[in-house]
């Protein structure tokens, strides 16, 4: 199996590892890096748990390859928090409820993180049509969006 | 998964690296790369090119020109573009939409491939390092093809003239029923003079519908005139049978659409 260099930031912190040539991201970011937010599914871009950032769009990690991030800046659920403080969108989904199993939390937060980046006031079917590539199988989404609009009239509080 | 990717910088090396038995070119991936996770093994290395002309959109004299790793979100955001963005917004969720590329929609199998049903309604041209060709002839030939798409081109429709419909059944983006694209040209008294109409997942591949286009001429979009157009608009086609829809439901709902898009 042929070895490629690949390098790019992750959360903020550089990057550089020697990945298997043809690898995924969502295996360079489980099984090489150890972020394990980025969840495996259906690995058929069905699902949306791998869902991550890359220069600012929202990509399916499974069905990327890890060496075409060769420089990119790559955003997961995991680097979220700062400071110790859940972000915005990870605390409405603690309070609303919207995090059952929790498996498709992150791939829903990082869609939820591009709309709000973007738009953000959503209106409700703004949110539904940001989420539509992301499953789950347990809550239900109505909680879920309930999570993204109150994270989205938290963050308008804050920056008025 | 073993697959190994080559990236090139220009199309040229590129295209002599696809010879090699075995290897496919990546697009967004998000049919070959979840072919590989899925365990197809008929692929064994994967090539792409970098060349910038291949990311780019030009509008301009009346001409579109999209490179082939073009993304459906990219188009959806371009101004001048705006009619086409309904219909890219049909493609799958936004994550696949940021990876999806024009490219690799005209390969994608039914129930897939709806930009590639309204490229066709376009009459566009499909160019490759070295031949134009119809997109009409190269959907024919796809299958055996073994050249890099470099772009698509067309001409840029008049307002109106362009009508676009996918029908699912989960929304906001389940796969399709079946999708329809239209161009219409029509006098000022609402008389259609031209007409060139493509269907998604009544075959499978995107394909025309003749006998509807020929019924619609001298026709104005009124329930009566446009009967006939609907009354012969499965001639020809061989509907796909998917867990969203058997071929019976399909040629079943396709006039009541197409009666729909050319009534809207
Ligand atoms: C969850 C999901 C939902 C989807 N929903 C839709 C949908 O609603 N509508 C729809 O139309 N499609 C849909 N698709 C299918 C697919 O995403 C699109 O058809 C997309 O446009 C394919 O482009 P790609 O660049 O990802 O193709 P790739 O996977 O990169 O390539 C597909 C094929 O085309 C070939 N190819 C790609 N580019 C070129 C090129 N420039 N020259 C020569 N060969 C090339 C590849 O070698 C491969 O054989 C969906 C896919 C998934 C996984
Ligand atoms: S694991 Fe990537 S979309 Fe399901
Ligand atoms: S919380 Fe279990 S899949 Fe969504």
């Amino acid at each position: 199996m042929v070895k490629v260099p690949v390098q790019f930031t992750l959360n903020g912190s550089e990057k550089a590892e020697l990945i298997d040539s043809g690898a995924t991201l969502l295996h360079a970011l489980r099984d090489k890096i150890g972020d394990t937010s980025p969840k495996g599914g259906c690995h058929q871009g069905t699902c949306g748990a791998c869902s991550v950032i890359i220069d600012g769009e929202l990509r399916l990690s499974c069905l990327t390859l890890a060496e075409t991030c060769n420089g990119a800046v790559i955003r997961t659920t995991a680097g979220l928090a700062e400071g110790g403080v859940l972000h915005p969108l990870q605390r409405a989904f603690l309070d609303a409820f919207a995090t059952q199993c929790g498996f498709c939390t992150p791939g829903m937060i990082m869609a939820a993180k591009v709309l709000l980046d973007r738009t953000p006031n959503p209106s409700r079917e703004e949110v539904v049509e940001a989420l539509s590539g992301n499953i789950c199988r347990c809550t239900g989404y109505e909680p879920i969006i309930q999570a993204v609009l109150t994270a989205a009239r938290a963050n308008s509080q804050n920056v008025a | 998964m073993a697959l190994a990717l080559q990236t090139f910088p220009t199309v040229k090396d590129a295209n002599a690296a696809l010879q090699a038995a075995g290897t496919r070119y990546l697009g967004g991936g998000t049919l070959v790369v979840r072919a590989a996770n899925e365990g197809d093994v008929s692929v064994s290395s994967l090539v792409r090119a970098t060349e910038p002309s291949l990311s780019a959109i030009a509008v301009s004299g009346g001409k579109v020109r999209l490179g082939a790793s073009v993304t459906m979100a990219a188009i959806a955001r371009h101004p001048e573009l705006a009619w086409l963005a309904p219909t890219v917004r049909a493609v799958g969720g936004p994550a696949i939409r940021n990876m999806a590329s024009v490219g690799g929609n005209l390969f994608a199998p039914a129930p897939y491939g709806d930009f590639a049903v309204a490229l066709l309604a376009l009459d566009a041209n499909v160019a490759t390092e070295d031949s134009e060709v119809p997109i009409e002839t190269f959907l024919a030939g796809r299958d055996a093809s073994r050249s890099i798409v470099t772009s698509v081109t067309f001409a840029l429709p008049r307002a109106e003239s362009f009508r676009f419909l996918k029908v699912s059944r989960v929304k906001p983006k389940g796969v399709s029923v079946l999708s329809i694209a239209a161009l219409l040209q029509r006098i000022d008294n609402g008389t259609v003079t031209a007409a060139r109409i493509a269907l998604g997942c009544m075959a499978d591949r995107p394909m025309r519908a003749r006998a509807a286009e020929k019924a619609l001429l001298g026709c104005r979009l009124t329930p009566d005139e446009i009967a006939p157009a609907l009354a012969v608009a499965n001639e020809g086609t061989t509907p796909i049978t998917d867990p969203v829809a058997s071929a019976w439901y399909r040629a079943e709902v396709l006039p009541v659409h197409l009666g729909r898009l050319l009534l809207e």
